[in-house]
C-alpha cells in the first residue's frame, strides 16, 4: 500500500470509511492493478473472518443453551410454588418436557428460520419483536451517546496533548479520571438532583419527549469519554513526537492543520480499537443508564432476562450482542488497516 | 475536508440541543406525564383536553407480564386487572363485599351452592352485555390443562374443578360451573368454603371476553395477541387505550361500565418502574403522583420533613424466618423455639426496617378480619436459655454450625445480620450468612436444600385461613419438613365449620400448635410504604395492596 499522509480528516474517517472506502482507494491509489492487489488479501480476510465468526456464534449459541438450563430455578420459579401438575402443563406448553438435546435441536432448527421463539416471561411477546421493539432505543441512546463521548473525549484528549502538562492537560486528565472511576449510577443521580429537580428543566427519568433523551445521554457519553480523551491523549503525543510531523511543520503547515490532518489520523488508533467492543456496548444498551432513566432499551432486557430465566430472551440478546461484537470488531480491523499502513490483514 | 469536522459537530450539536428546544411542543402532547416538568409540578397534572381531565400517575412497581390477566401472578398485574376487570362481587375500601358483575346472590344453607344474578346493564368495553356464560367459559379456560394458569387452584373450591385442571375430568360439564339463563349463574362447591367471596376478588375469578378470544384460534391458547390494546376487551372501570412496553399503560374512564357515574379520575398512567429511587425522583419533578414504595433510607426523612406526601399502610403478608425441621439441630424444636424467644423484634422493626412494621408474635396480620391470636408468644430471654441448654447447648457452647440463607438484597442482610448479633449476644450462638440470587433460593427453598432462611408470604385474599394452610403437611409452599397430623385435620375441618366463630376457633388451635412447635420463626408483619401527592383524594389501599378506584378522585 502506497503510503504517506493521507488527506483525510479524522472522525467522518472513523464513520463512513465503510461506505466510502471503495472511492478513497480509488482516488489515492489510483492504478488498478494495484487496487486489485490490495482488495483480494482483504476479500480473503473477509470472508475467512464471517467464518470464524459463524463458528464462534455457533459455540456461543451452544454453551449459553446449556449453562442457562443448568442454572438452579426455571421460568417458572417462584415464590407461591405452583402444584407438579400446574407444572408439567406450563413445561408441556413450552416444550421443556421434551429431552434436553431434542429442545436444543428444535431451538437450532427454529433459528435456522430466523425465529427466535416466545418469551418465557412475556407471553404474549415473542423474542424476535421485543429485540425489535428495544434495539433501536438503546442504538438510539448509543449513538446519541458515543456523540458526546467523542466529541468531548477527542476535544480533551487533543488539548491535553497539544499543551502538555499545562492546566488544560490537568484539567482533561482530571475529567478522565473522573468519568472513569465515579460510575454511571453516582454520576446520573447527580445531574437529575441538580438539573431535573432543582433547576426543573427535565425529567427525572423516562423516553418519551426528545427531552428526556439529554440526560441519559450525557451520563453514558461522559463515561465513555473518559476513556477516549486519555486514549486520544497518549496516542496523540506518540505521533507528534514523529518525523512525518516534523516535516509538516517545516513545510509551514499551521498547527490546526498538523492537528487535524497529520496527526490525529494516526493519533486516534488507540480510540478506533478501543471503539469496537465500545460501541458493541453501547448500542446493545447500558443495563444501569437504562434502568436509572427507565428507558425501554435492550440493556435491560439482556440483564433482566437472565434473573427471570427467559431461556429465550436471554438467548436472542445474547445471539444479538454476539454478532454486534464480531461485526464490529472486524470493522474496526478493517479500519485500522486504513488507518494504518503497519497494520496488516492478517486471517 | 477540512470543513467536514465543524458541520460534524454541528449536527451532533443539534441533534443534542433540539430536544430542549422542542419541549414545549412535547408537553401538549404528552399531557402532564412527561411534559415539561415545570408543566406538571406548578398547575393541575392535566393540561391536555382543557384543565377538567384528571390524570393519575401511578408508579407499578414492574412490567406487567402480560394482560391476559389468566396466566400472570404479580401485583403490578393484580392492580391492573382491578383497572380494567371486574369480577362477580367487588370489595370496597374496607374490603366489604360489594355487588360488582353481580347485583346480588344468595348461598344455600348448607353453603354449598352459590346463586349469582348478573346486573342487566353490565356490559364489556366493545359494548357486549356481559353474561352468565362469559364467566362459565373464562372458568372452563381458567382450569384447562392445556392453557398452564399458574393460579388455577384458586378455583378448586368449585366441585370438580381439580380434576378438571389436573386432567383427570375431560368432561366440564361434571364441574360445578353452571349458567342456567344469561343472567344467573350457579357454582356448586366441594366444601362450604367461607371466604369464598373475599377469594372472588382475585384475578382469577375475574371473567375474559370470549369472542375475543376465539378471535385468535382455540379459546386455551396461551401467547396469542388478544391482551393487546388494538384487540383487548375488558369489563371494568377503565378501559385499555395504549400500552408502550416498559414505558407506560394508559387506561382511560370506561363509558361503558356500569358505574361509570361513579368513576372520578379520567385517565390512569401506569408507569412500571423497578427502582424505588428513581421512583422517588420522579415524585419529586411532579411526574408521578403515586409511587409503589418509598427507598429505604428516605422513610425517615420524608415523615420528618412532608409527612403529608408519605403514607405508610398495612400489607397483608408476613416476614419470618423458615426452619429446615429436617436438618439438625433445627429438628429439636426447643432450639426453633430457643431462637424465635431470644429476639428484640422491637428494636428491629424500629431501627432496622424503618416502615413501622408489626412486631410478629404469632401467625395471622392483627385483626384479620376479625381474626385475634389468643395464643401469640412474647420473647422471653431466660426461657430460651433454658432450652438452648435443655437441648444440649447450655449457654451456646457446642452448637454446630449454622447458615442463614437469604436472598441477595440489602434489606434482608440488615435484617439477617441484626439478628445474628442479637442471638450472638443473647444465646452465645454464631449464626453464618449467606445469600443467593432470587431463583436460586427459590429452587433451594422449594428443594428444601437449605437449614435455615429468610422467607415472606403474602396472601391473594384477606382470610386467616391462607396464613394456614401454607403450613398443611408436604403442602406446595410448607417447605420446612414440618408436618403435623393433628394440624392438618384442624385445617380441614375449618372449611365444615357451621360459623364463622366457630372456623374462628379453629384457627386458634392452629395457632397453639404453631406457637407450641414454631416451624417457622415470626419476625414482622409487613407494612407498605408510598408516596402520595396531596393532589390526589379518597386515596385508599386494601391490605391487599390494591386500589378500588372508584373512589379515588384527583384535585384539579
Amino acid at each position: 500500500m502506497a503510503r504517506g499522509p493521507v488527506r483525510a480528516s479524522a472522525i467522518p474517517t472513523i464513520l463512513t470509511t465503510l461506505c466510502r472506502s471503495a472511492s478513497v482507494n480509488q482516488k489515492f491509489h489510483s492504478p488498478s492493478l494495484l487496487r486489485l492487489a490490495t482488495f483480494i488479501p482483504m476479500l480473503r480476510f473477509i470472508t475467512s473472518r464471517l467464518l470464524q465468526s459463524l463458528l464462534a456464534l455457533f459455540l456461543v449459541i451452544t454453551a449459553t443453551f446449556f449453562m442457562i438450563r443448568f442454572v438452579p430455578g426455571g421460568p417458572f420459579t417462584a415464590e407461591k410454588a405452583v402444584t407438579p401438575e400446574i407444572l408439567r402443563n406450563l413445561e408441556a406448553h413450552y416444550g421443556l418436557d421434551k429431552p434436553l438435546w431434542r429442545q436444543y435441536l428444535d431451538y437450532l432448527g427454529r433459528l435456522g428460520h430466523g425465529d427466535l421463539g416466545p418469551s418465557f416471561k412475556y407471553p404474549n411477546r415473542t423474542v424476535n419483536e421485543i429485540i425489535a421493539d428495544k434495539v433501536p432505543v438503546s442504538a438510539e441512546l448509543g449513538l446519541l451517546s458515543l456523540g458526546v463521548a467523542l466529541i468531548i473525549g477527542i476535544t480533551l484528549g487533543t488539548f491535553a496533548a497539544i499543551r502538555r502538562n499545562s492546566w488544560i492537560d490537568y484539567l482533561a486528565s482530571t475529567v478522565g479520571m473522573t468519568g472513569i472511576s465515579i460510575p454511571s449510577f453516582v454520576v446520573g443521580p447527580l445531574l437529575v438532583l441538580g438539573l431535573a429537580i432543582h433547576a426543573g428543566w427535565f425529567n427525572a427519568s423516562g423516553w418519551y419527549g426528545p427531552a428526556d433523551r439529554v440526560l441519559p445521554c450525557l451520563v453514558l457519553g461522559f463515561a465513555y469519554a473518559a476513556p477516549i480523551s486519555r486514549l486520544t491523549r497518549g496516542g496523540l503525543l506518540e505521533v507528534l513526537n514523529q518525523d512525518f510531523i516534523r516535516t509538516a511543520r517545516a513545510k509551514g503547515a499551521s498547527e490546526f492543520r498538523v492537528i487535524t490532518r497529520h496527526a490525529l489520523r494516526g493519533g486516534l488508533l488507540p480510540v478506533v480499537s478501543f471503539l469496537g467492543p465500545a460501541v458493541a456496548g453501547i448500542l446493545t444498551g447500558s443495563f444501569v443508564i437504562e434502568t436509572i432513566f427507565q428507558i425501554p432499551g435492550i440493556g435491560r432486557e439482556f440483564v433482566n432476562s437472565a434473573t427471570n430465566r427467559d431461556y429465550t430472551l436471554v438467548l436472542g440478546t445474547v445471539i444479538l450482542y454476539a454478532v454486534l461484537i464480531m461485526a464490529l470488531n472486524l470493522v474496526v480491523d478493517i479500519l485500522q488497516a486504513w488507518l494504518n499502513p503497519k497494520v496488516r490483514l492478517e486471517t | 475536508m477540512l470543513t467536514r469536522l465543524p458541520r460534524f459537530v454541528a449536527v451532533l450539536a443539534a441533534l443534542l440541543l433540539s430536544p430542549a428546544c422542542r419541549q414545549p411542543k412535547s408537553a401538549v402532547e404528552t399531557a402532564g406525564t412527561t411534559a415539561s416538568p415545570k408543566v406538571a409540578t406548578a398547575s393541575a397534572p392535566a393540561t391536555a383536553g382543557g384543565n377538567q381531565k384528571k390524570i393519575l400517575n401511578y408508579g407499578n412497581g414492574a412490567e406487567p407480564a402480560d394482560l391476559d390477566f389468566q396466566i400472570v401472578t404479580g401485583t403490578p398485574e393484580h392492580r391492573l386487572a382491578l383497572t380494567f376487570f371486574e369480577g362477580l362481587i367487588n370489595e370496597d375500601p374496607q374490603l366489604k363485599i360489594i355487588p360488582g358483575v353481580a347485583e346480588k346472590w344468595e348461598i344455600s344453607p348448607d353453603g354449598l351452592v352459590y346463586t349469582f344474578r348478573l346486573r342487566a346493564d353490565a356490559r364489556w368495553s366493545n359494548g357486549d352485555p356481559v353474561t352468565a356464560d362469559d364467566f362459565v367459559q373464562s372458568y372452563r379456560r381458567m382450569i384447562g390443562p392445556t392453557l398452564g394458569a399458574e393460579y388455577s387452584y384458586m378455583l378448586w373450591h368449585v366441585v370438580g374443578a381439580e380434576d378438571f385442571n389436573k386432567g383427570k375430568l375431560s368432561d366440564f360439564n361434571q364441574t360445578g360451573f353452571k349458567a342456567p339463563d344469561a343472567r344467573t349463574l350457579v357454582l356448586t362447591l366441594r366444601q362450604p368454603t367461607p371466604f369464598l367471596l373475599h377469594a372472588m376478588n382475585h384475578y382469577a375469578w375475574f371473567p375474559l371476553h370470549i369472542p375475543t378470544l376465539k378471535k385468535f384460534g382455540a379459546m386455551d391458547r396461551k401467547s396469542t395477541p388478544w391482551s393487546r390494546p388494538e384487540s383487548f376487551v375488558g369489563n371494568g372501570p377503565y378501559a385499555l387505550k395504549e400500552w408502550r412496553a416498559n414505558q407506560k399503560i394508559i387506561a382511560v374512564r370506561s363509558p361503558t361500565y356500569w358505574d361509570h357515574a361513579a368513576v372520578k379520575i379520567d385517565e390512569i398512567h401506569f408507569f412500571p418502574i423497578e427502582l424505588a429511587d428513581t421512583e422517588e425522583r420522579m415524585f419529586r419533578t411532579g411526574q408521578l403522583h403515586i409511587t409503589n414504595e418509598v427507598p429505604l433510607s428516605k422513610i425517615p426523612v420524608y415523615q420528618r420533613d412532608q409527612p403529608g406526601n408519605i403514607r405508610i399502610d398495612p400489607y397483608n403478608g408476613i416476614y419470618f424466618y423458615r426452619f429446615n425441621a429436617k436438618r439438625k439441630p433445627f429438628d429439636d424444636v426447643r432450639v426453633r423455639r430457643a431462637l424465635a424467644l431470644s429476639i428484640d423484634r422491637e428494636t428491629l422493626v424500629k431501627k432496622v426496617t424503618l416502615a413501622g412494621e408489626i412486631p410478629a408474635y404469632d401467625f395471622t396480620p392483627p385483626d384479620l378480619v376479625g381474626f385475634v391470636s389468643r395464643h401469640a408468644f412474647k420473647a422471653d430471654l431466660t426461657e430460651a436459655k433454658r432450652l438452648l441448654a435443655e437441648a444440649g447447648f447450655p449457654g451456646g457452647k457446642g452448637f454446630p454450625k449454622v447458615e442463614l440463607l437469604y436472598n441477595t438484597l440489602e434489606k434482608h442482610r440488615t435484617i439477617a445480620e441484626a439478628l445474628q448479633q442479637m442471638w450472638r449476644k443473647n444465646l452465645g450462638i454464631d449464626i453464618t450468612l449467606y445469600n443467593q440470587e432470587w431463583k436460586v433460593y427459590l429452587d433451594s427453598q422449594h428443594s428444601k436444600n437449605y437449614q435455615f432462611e429468610r422467607a415472606g408470604w403474602i396472601a391473594d385474599y384477606v382470610d386467616p385461613h391462607v396464613f394456614f394452610d401454607i403450613w398443611e403437611t408436604d403442602g406446595g409452599n410448607n417447605d420446612t419438613n414440618w408436618g403435623n397430623r393433628d394440624y392438618d385435620r384442624l385445617l380441614r375441618s375449618a372449611l365444615d365449620a357451621k360459623s364463622t366463630a366457630d372456623r374462628y376457633e379453629i384457627y386458634q388451635q392452629l395457632e397453639k400448635i404453631l406457637v407450641d412447635e414454631m416451624p417457622i420463626m415470626p419476625i414482622y408483619f409487613y407494612m407498605r410504604a408510598r408516596l402520595v401527592s396531596p393532589k390526589v383524594k379518597g386515596y385508599f389501599t386494601t391490605p391487599l395492596d390494591n386500589f378500588p378506584w372508584k373512589y379515588a378522585d384527583m384535585e384539579n
